[in-house]
């Protein structure tokens, strides 16, 4: 590792107007791995852990605010997480291992970089990592990236687990900066590359997540996360699905979907959770509704086999959500 | 601006005794416990937090201390596997690995049994299948997962029965 310098900033001010060159460090299980990689080369750390930011809190309209710097282990276990947001709680336990989950934050898991071999080896172009180098996945081993929302500058797949349950809950992420505070919805939060591949979401410069607000719950027992990956467990996702439903006798109200694995983002299709509202679950809806969430996938040489896993795990899971049977993340079977 | 040579200080609670000393920030928890205080239990392995060979607890959670910057946890309580047997006396997760044959080569064992220790007290053991996929952050090269399930699951047992033991 570089050496850099480093500080632990008392106030959200004082982070907020750090020197540039700055990184600022959460939990770290990404920022040191990519330290130690010489993928970041910050010459100022600053430490934002006595800032608190750790608190889960109920809010006045019955959501819940996660603070950015709660680890993902106490939000997943925190009970009113548990009880009210078990899509998100399954969604962290899908994610990671017990000892990354332990440090890693929920402000820290919204930030972190692609798991792209290419970004991760500085001796190969990648305008994520070095603008303006070019892209080494396209055409290259690329079985694990993303078949949606790619670029000609980069088909880097985001690896959260967490963002997908969130982006399927519509949380909002609470921002502060050195121009003040602002609120952005989760699915605006990360971008598409598209000529800009360096900059992973919306942040402007001094910019820090504070907390995530989740919504009042509404899905009662139809949700899942249901997550492929090549183990069973501790490892990204080739494809996930977080899915919420609001149904009522029998009929769905409202449906949220979110992908994981397929896309340079989380990737969500507005149109296809209409085509559930007023309708009873059935085959040809749950492949209509898939159909339609991976329009315009573009596979690359190593990743079309996305696209004939990815319509099975949407409607697999829609059909947990419906029946009310979530994916259990310790008995890994899939019914 | 800050100075980038300057070192941070760094105090540590390790294994009950008081560590202070100015580091560089740049020194993981790691380094610090193998490279300067000798304490070479904690084993390096991927140094990327994929193995789980360098597992302690900080404040009694698992975590892997290669990615731990070690002045990022000021006055932090850190266990290491010497810090589990402090009067030469075996833990008992310890002595379920000796009896249970939970490795063969032992590189991993020490952030195996670090992981186990902290397992139990989540409570996350109802399950061989539990088990595991509360341990899969730790990697075993040679593949004693099985012992290692069977020596987390003998301890378990004796806890519950030394629980029924006390409520009788």
């Amino acid at each position: 590792m570089r050496r850099f310098s480093y500080s632990r900033p008392a106030t959200l001010d004082e982070a907020c107007h750090s020197a540039e060159h700055t990184r600022f460090l959460a939990g770290g299980t990404n920022l040191i791995d990519l330290m130690k990689s010489d993928v970041e080369r910050p010459a100022h750390v600053a430490d934002l852990k006595a800032l608190g930011m750790h608190h889960i809190d109920e809010q006045p309209d019955g959501g819940l605010r996660l603070g950015a710097l709660a680890t993902n282990a106490d939000t997943a276990a925190h009970p009113l997480v548990a009880d009210r947001y078990p899509l998100l709680a399954s969604a962290i336990l899908a994610g990671a291992s017990p000892q990354i989950r332990n440090v890693a934050t929920n402000g820290g898991n919204l930030n972190q970089r692609t798991r792209c071999h290419y970004f991760y080896d500085p001796d190969m172009p990648c305008n994520k990592r070095s603008p303006g180098t070019g892209c080494s996945a396209r055409g290259g081993r690329n079985r694990i990236m993303a078949i949606l929302g790619t670029s000609d500058a980069c088909i880097a797949t985001f690896p959260s687990d967490m963002c997908v349950a969130l982006a399927a809950l519509k949380a909002t992420v609470n921002l502060t900066g050195p121009e003040g505070e602002r609120s952005v919805p989760i699915r605006d939060y990360h971008r598409l590359p598209g000529e800009t591949p360096w900059r992973d979401n919306i942040l402007r410069p001094g910019e820090i997540v504070t907390s995530i607000d989740l919504p009042p719950a509404s899905f009662g027992p139809h949700h899942t996360y249901l997550k492929i990956r090549d183990r069973l467990s501790f490892a990204f996702a080739i494809v996930s699905a977080a899915i919420g439903l609001q149904i009522e006798d029998g009929i769905i109200r409202h449906g949220r979907i979110a992908l994981g694995g397929v896309g340079t983002k989380p990737w969500c299709v507005p149109a296809a959770e209409a085509l559930l509202e007023g309708k009873p679950p059935s085959h040809s809806l749950f492949r209509d509704v898939a159909e339609r969430l991976l329009q315009g996938a573009m596979p690359d040489r190593d990743n079309a086999a996305k696209l004939r896993l990815a319509p099975r795990v949407i409607e697999r899971a829609l059909w947990q959500a419906s029946a009310g049977t979530p994916q259990s993340q310790t008995d890994k079977t899939i019914r | 601006m800050n100075d980038v040579s300057a070192d941070i200080p760094c105090r540590l609670q390790i294994n009950g005794k008081t560590y202070a000393a100015d580091l560089p920030p740049s020194v993981t928890l790691l380094d610090l416990l193998r490279e300067r205080l000798d304490l070479t239990g904690t084993k390096k392995g991927c140094d990327r937090g994929q193995c789980g060979a360098c597992t302690v607890l900080v404040a009694g959670k698992r975590v892997k201390s290669c990615l731990v910057l070690a002045v990022s946890i000021p006055d932090a309580e850190v266990t290491t596997i010497e810090g589990l047997s402090p009067n030469g006396q075996l833990h008992p997760m310890q002595q379920a690995f000796i009896e249970a044959d939970a490795f063969q080569c032992g590189y991993c064992t020490p952030g195996q049994i670090m992981s186990a220790v902290a397992l139990l007290a989540e409570g996350h053991t109802h399950s061989r299948e539990e088990i595991r996929e509360f341990m899969s952050g730790n990697l075993c090269r040679c593949g004693a997962y099985n012992g290692i399930v069977d020596a987390i699951e003998q301890v378990v047992a004796q806890q519950n029965r030394n629980h029924t033991g006390e409520a009788a």
